[in-house]
């Protein structure tokens, strides 16, 4: 994440920080994340055993699931499997769109709390907060007896005499993103907000004595400045979204079965596959790595022209 | 002479606050002009309004004749240097100064040539490349105003400019920023709060207080004749004494000095009675004899090129001396009994 972080330039750090100071981090890193992602790398090259669980005998055959079908009895000729690769296509789909949506909504958003005056500001953003504070699930179960067939906003829409019949909100992929919306908002608002509350305001002024229209303003200035806190946030949205099982499960369909749910199913009761979850895992992963390794170039090159 | 800005009863309020009252004053076509006072006297505001960042309440502004009230920033021919630089943090150097270029609409070739030119010109050809975070305070300042001038406004704005650097390098960027307006033959409107800034490099000085204009002249009217006693204060130094005016002849009153002498000095068009007079401290000498006022020296303070006598007058004002350091001078002692003689014509009557 550090090249989420705004690139100082050759600042001299007064004492530098003991390492020591991180000991605390990194054994909470690597107890409980880095040791778990070694176990899941490790059974995703084991065989897989009936009941759950796995038998420790070296195979490929998760990966092979994954990319290759061999047909129905596996006596064909192999060829490329597309059932998981559409399903994690699907997934970026939907993550992408979620992430879309929240910039949208939240650049607006962080904006105006970024623009209040400063004793207001801790009020807005604390007002985000709060349906945080709700356990996801049952936030997520609650926006799905909100937008159900006979659900209030049906009543609403069909009592204001908009619509004559409900609409189909629920198991669909609009019902998805909204989860996902939801969920993952003030994760773009807040390094937003945090970016545009350091913007310099003035360098606005600037731009526009120098002939810059509003838009240009915009475009050339705000963005570019504060597009650390947007990036932040993108990924903050992004990443989490693509994994999501929550959203998906609850409100979506057959249709909408993305990455989060693909995975969970595989480490349920006697039906899953602890290799093959671990695999689809770790090509999630390593998905993910790449994303973030393409941005830490991108952003190590800077945004100049 | 041509008018670069007329400025016609301008008055702004933000709610109950009265920023800006009722200000006129119309600033000459390469003219250096400083609005000048202490902070929260207004002058800011009004620069921002010449820049199209605050509206007026009332009045108007107009531009070599034209009414610019309805122009956003962005369509105003007129460029400013902010107080703190605000560059660009994401561009290079070069980058900055040719922004304002690229909005206008110059092509890619025009512009490299341009801003080039101008950075030439404030000795940063070689910075081109550099971010701003990469530079010091005063080379900052310096792309600031290459970057401002790049367009050729017809007026420049420069807000304080100068306050965020050391000593030395303001007193060496007053006498180029005069220079440069020399050169470009540029309306520069300079915002200050120093004094001396302001009577080292301006042509005109508006002297604001409160929101209002208290003066408008040339360095030497509002040095040597100032018309209010805030303007005297506030210009350099002054020694303010209560006297009695005992008779006026058209410009000339004859006033009563604490101790009985009388003095000649400029009316200022003020009547008999109590008024106050003004007099700069190195208009006046110390005498051996008793001269136009006795005093009792209280303390001298050496400063280098000058000596500050501070000095009790009868009746309990105290007026300061500055004599220059030259080894001839006779040093008055602290408790010592001295004269102090006022130069002819140099002190005045003030109102308020």
């Amino acid at each position: 994440m550090a090249a989420i972080l705004p690139q100082s330039d050759a600042t001299e750090v007064p004492g530098r920080v003991p390492f020591r100071l991180l000991w605390p981090t990194w054994l909470v890193i690597g107890a409980f994340l880095l040791v778990p992602v070694l176990v899941m790398a490790v059974y995703s090259f084991l065989t897989k055993e009936f009941r759950g669980g796995v038998i420790w005998e070296f195979s490929l055959a998760a990966y092979d699931q994954f990319f290759i079908t061999r047909g129905l009895f596996g006596d064909e000729p192999a060829q490329i499997e597309w059932t998981y690769v559409t399903i994690f296509g699907r997934s970026i789909w939907q993550a992408f769109l979620a992430t879309l949506i929240c910039l949208v909504v939240g650049f607006p958003t962080a904006w105006f709390i970024a623009t209040r005056p400063e004793k207001t500001r801790g009020i807005w953003l604390f007002m985000i907060t709060i349906p945080y504070w709700v356990n996801l699930l049952i936030r997520t179960v609650s926006l799905k007896f909100l937008i159900r067939d006979n659900g209030p906003l049906n009543d609403a829409l069909m009592g204001t005499g908009l619509i004559d019949s409900p609409l189909t909100l629920i198991n669909t992929n609009g019902a998805v993103l909204l989860g996902l919306f939801y969920s993952y908002l003030p994760f773009m608002v807040l390094p937003i907000y945090a970016a545009v509350e350091r913007y310099n305001f003035t360098l606005s002024e600037a731009a526009a004595d120098l002939y810059a229209s509003r838009w240009v303003v915009l475009r050339e200035i705000v963005l570019p400045v504060v597009r650390p806190g947007i990036v932040a946030g993108c990924i903050l949205v992004f990443v989490p979204s693509l994994g999501a099982f929550l959203a998906p499960d609850l409100l979506g369909g057959a249709k909408t079965f993305m990455i989060g749910s693909l995975i969970e199913e595989q480490f349920k009761g006697t039906q899953g596959n602890w290799p093959f979850g671990s695999a689809v895992a770790m090509i999630l992963m390593s998905l993910v790595l790449v994303v973030l390794m393409f941005y830490a170039r991108a952003q190590s090159k800077g945004g100049r022209t | 002479m041509t008018k670069a800005i007329e400025i016609d009863g301008v008055s702004k309020r933000f709610g109950p606050f009265v920023a800006l009252n009722d200000v006129s004053m119309s600033i000459g076509d390469n003219e250096f002009f400083t609005l000048l006072g202490p902070s929260g006297c207004g002058k800011t505001t009004l620069l921002r309004m010449i820049a199209g960042f605050e509206g007026t309440t009332q009045g108007s502004i107009r531009l070599f004749g034209q009414d610019i009230a309805a122009l956003e920033p962005n369509l105003r021919p007129v460029n400013t240097v902010f107080q703190n630089y605000a560059l660009f943090p994401h561009m290079s150097v070069i980058d900055n100064v040719a922004f304002g270029l690229k909005m206008k609409g110059m092509d890619l070739p025009a512009r490299r040539k341009r801003a080039g030119e101008m950075l030439d010109m404030v000795h940063l050809q070689d910075f081109a490349q550099r971010m701003p975070a990469q530079l010091s305070g005063g080379q900052q300042q310096r792309v600031a105003l290459a970057r401002a001038l790049a367009p050729a406004p017809k007026v420049l704005l420069l807000d304080e400019p100068l306050s965020a650097l050391d000593l030395k390098l303001r007193q060496a960027m007053r006498v180029e920023l005069k220079t440069l307006q020399e050169t470009t033959g540029i309306t520069f409107i300079f915002v200050t709060h120093d004094q001396e800034e302001a009577l080292t490099m301006s042509d005109r000085i508006a002297v604001m207080s409160a929101g209002q204009v208290q003066q408008i002249g040339t360095t030497q009217d509002i040095y040597e004749a100032p018309v209010n006693r805030f303007v005297a204060d506030f210009i350099g130094e002054t020694n303010l004494l209560a006297v009695d005016v005992a008779a006026v002849n058209g410009d000339v009153a004859e006033v009563v000095l604490p101790g009985g002498h009388r003095l000649r000095c400029a009316a200022a068009g003020l009547g008999r009675g109590a008024q106050t007079l003004s007099i700069r401290p190195e208009r006046i000498a110390i005498v051996e004899a008793d001269g136009d006022l006795s005093v009792l020296v209280e303390r001298v303070i050496y400063l280098g090129t000058d000596l500050q006598v501070i000095t009790r007058a009868p009746g309990g004002s105290s007026l300061t001396v500055r004599m220059q350091n030259a080894a001839r001078i006779a040093v008055p002692q602290p408790g010592a009994r001295v004269g102090l003689h006022f130069e002819e014509g140099a002190a005045r009557l003030l109102a308020g």
